[in-house]
């Protein structure tokens, strides 16, 4: 059932065939609006950034006890309102489905779409909508019960697969086995809980999704230790924020806030020490925090625009830590999300 | 010759009914085992019963966790409903992302619309047309400036932080409020002997009939946004409202259309005799009766319009259905049947709203009947 792709299953790499037709036909539409006039100054006299989220996913965008959205994702958003405005809050949070958010996007109904949405070629080149970092590196996995002492997904020969119908979920999984000439039983269902609800039940061997997705629905279960997630990620799911083509310097922006973040991680700069570091002599950090040199006004912003991402909301780290990181329910390791420096694939041109 | 005959002065005790008949044994076989084929029924269902009660009543009774911290409690083996998730998570159920500290205004709209709708639900209640007025006409006003703020020192809420069933509310007697005016108008109109009329009426109705409200709500939040000119935007839910309220009166239309049909031709020529004009016969004679005689039809259509404003979940308005399914999201409280209590839960709210409303319409028509039953 492609239209009713509920928000909260609806994982980055999980795109609908229907979506697909859909937005076709919205872009074609596009075309000629795609020439926007310039969101900064559009942000700056509405004050405050529209920012597109999930309807709730765990750790990415998601109402948190009191109510108020948080998650890596939702972290972005506030970070570009720091850097505009000095202060996280001014962001209007739009909750979009996968089927409305490139729609809603590229009609400007929000600035920023931040909403667990993969980079791809055909998105980039042909919705009118520019990719403009990788919050996250996600990743179709397995999860098995240890009890079955499965270590490696080339053991999964003869396994019932849970899956969820109507995904790229499920063509990933049928590439991979046929790559790896193994058999594989495919159980298919409706929606993400359904799924979840078979494995947990014992109707099938091993459950696949993104990895992030099989991380959270793990800390679900009655007992979340009898279970493993698999090392092997087949499929590339990079989730990052866009935003509307042709307006490069809202586009720029939307790139350096993630650079910065990224930038400050490597740096050492933090949410807790970025005070002491306006101190600091490393003139990589003085450019950073706008102690020396202004690289803010090009942007439309003020020398200090990466301090303030800083001070409010912290850096890459920070966030990752905050809300998907291994003290997080969802509890994923840094993997391919750690910097360059650390062996993951993180990184950010220079500030210079 | 002894003329032996007995008269008795007095009657016979009756006898004991047949020991069958009476009592708890006569009372199971005159309604449990009259017949082999209810007898077999009766095992039949008592085995379903026996079946289906005891998992149903531990897992939403039993075994289901009340009161917890987080979900932890609600992760162990065997554990039911997570019920403590509803309790914990019952602010975003009812407010969404409404600011807490300006629950207070979302409070009194509630608690004003309860006073204004419980007198004008109730016949015996006086000042039925000021009741009324405020009701329908200043009610919503009230509500506007309340909850969206911006003005009388109230700070600015956009819609978009609006949620729960707060949302589900304003949906359901937005739509409910205005389609019924809508669609008498289009019966009417489908009616009418001026053919513009009439064709724009059938055209109106036809068309909104055969489109799923699915695709009217993405047409309305997909594709308007981008046939408008730039920079206008029309309120997503403000929008949603509007898509929901004439989809619905295309079917109330259909509704009241056969109510006039089945009066009585005498009925409509009794009133032109009369001498009224047309407002006057319709208002005075046909309208009454066949609003009366379609009670069922209307009810029906509000109790699927309140049930439908569930839709506008994939849109991403933030209703009550759709504040369960994304607080299923917070992993606090996961646990195996996280989602399972909140369907739970929002289905009974749902049920709530509905089953009143039809019992509603049923005081009504009891309390309308005037005899004249086909």
């Amino acid at each position: 059932m492609p239209l009713i792709h509920r928000g909260h299953n609806a994982w980055g790499s999980q795109e609908v065939n229907m979506n697909k037709v859909m937005l076709t036909a919205v872009a074609v539409a596009l075309g000629a609006s795609a020439a926007q006039a310039a969101t900064m100054d559009d942000v700056k006299s509405k004050g405050y950034v529209v920012c597109g989220v999930t309807g709730g996913v765990p750790g990415f965008s998601a109402p948190d006890a009191s109510n108020n959205w948080s998650g890596l994702e939702v972290d972005y958003c506030k970070a570009m309102a720091a850097a505009i405005f000095d202060d996280p809050s001014k962001v209007r949070y739009t909750p979009l489905t996968s089927t409305e958010r490139f729609a809603a996007l590229s009609s400007g109904q929000v600035d920023v779409l931040s909403r667990t949405t993969t980079w791809t070629m055909s998105r980039d080149t042909t919705l009118g909508v520019v990719f403009t970092g990788t919050m996250f590196y996600d990743g179709q996995g397995f999860m098995v019960r240890k009890a079955d002492k499965i270590a490696s997904a080339k053991d999964l020969s003869g396994a019932a697969i849970c899956i969820e119908s109507g995904t790229t979920t499920e063509l990933n999984a049928a590439d991979f086995f046929a790559a790896n000439k193994l058999e594989y039983k495919p159980i298919v269902f409706v929606s993400q809980d359904e799924t979840v609800k078979a494995f947990e039940d014992g109707r099938c061997d091993v459950y696949t999704t993104d990895s992030s997705a099989l991380a959270a629905e793990r800390s679900k279960f009655a007992k979340p230790e009898d279970y493993a997630i698999l090392p092997e990620i087949i499929s590339k799911e990079p989730l990052g924020p866009a935003v509307r083509a042709g307006d490069d310097t809202w586009m720029k922006f939307s790139r350096w806030v993630y650079y910065a973040i990224v930038n400050a991680e490597e740096l050492g700069v933090t949410k807790a020490n970025v005070e002491e570091m306006k101190k600091s002599e490393n003139p990589e950090i003085k450019r950073l925090l706008g102690v020396e040199g202004d690289f803010g006004t090009p942007l439309g912003l003020d020398k200090e625009w990466a301090y303030k991402i800083l001070k409010h909301v912290g850096n890459y780290g920070d966030m990752y830590e905050a809300h998907v990181g291994p003290k997080t329910p969802i509890g994923l390791e840094r993997g391919l999300n750690a910097l360059w420096k650390d062996g993951g694939i993180q990184y950010a041109p220079p500030i210079r | 010759m002894y003329k032996t005959s007995f008269v008795r002065t007095d009657m016979i005790a009756p006898m004991a009914p047949p020991p069958s008949t009476v009592g708890v044994k006569g009372w199971l076989h005159t309604n449990l085992f009259s017949t082999p084929g209810n007898t077999l029924l009766t095992i039949v269902g008592v085995m379903f019963l026996l079946w289906i009660v005891p998992p149903l009543y531990n897992f939403l009774i039993g075994n289901a966790v009340f009161v917890a911290d987080d979900g932890a409690a609600c992760r162990i083996e065997g554990a039911g409903a997570c019920w403590a998730f509803i309790w914990d998570r019952m602010n975003f159920f009812i407010y969404g992302f409404y600011p807490q500290d300006e629950q207070w205004r979302v409070n009194i709209c509630f608690a004003l619309g309860l006073a204004l709708i419980v007198p004008l639900l109730w016949p015996a209640a006086p000042y039925k047309i000021a009741n009324a007025v405020l009701f329908f006409l200043v009610y919503p006003v009230i509500v506007l400036i309340l909850l969206r703020g911006g003005s009388f020192g109230l700070s600015y809420v956009p819609t978009e932080s609006w949620g729960g069933l707060t949302v589900t509310l304003i949906i359901g007697l937005a739509g409910i409020v205005c389609s019924l005016p809508l669609g008498i108008l289009l019966a009417l109109g489908r009616r009418s002997e001026l053919p513009v009329i009439k064709m724009l009426c059938i055209a109106f109705i036809e068309l909104w009939r055969a489109v799923p409200l699915i695709t009217v709500l993405f047409m309305a939040s997909v594709m308007l946004p981008l046939f408008a000119p730039q920079g206008v935007t029309v309120d997503k839910l403000l929008r949603a409202v509007i898509g929901v309220t004439l989809f619905e009166a295309a079917y109330l239309a259909e509704a009241v259309r056969g109510g006039l049909q089945a009066l009585p031709r005498g009925q409509y020529e009794a009133a032109d005799s009369l001498g009224l004009n047309y407002p006057k016969s319709m208002g005075l004679v046909i309208l009454p009766q066949a609003l009366k005689l379609t009670i069922p039809g209307i009810v029906n259509s509000f109790i699927s319009l309140f049930k439908d404003t569930s839709l506008v979940s994939i849109v991403g308005i933030f209703d009550l259905l759709n504040t369960v399914q994304s607080s299923q999201s917070d992993l606090r409280w996961g646990s195996p049947h996280q989602a399972v209590t909140g369907y739970l839960f929002a289905a009974a709210v749902f049920w709530v709203f509905c089953f009143g409303m039809s019992r509603y319409s049923m005081f009504m028509e009891r309390r309308l009947d005037t005899g004249h039953t086909r």
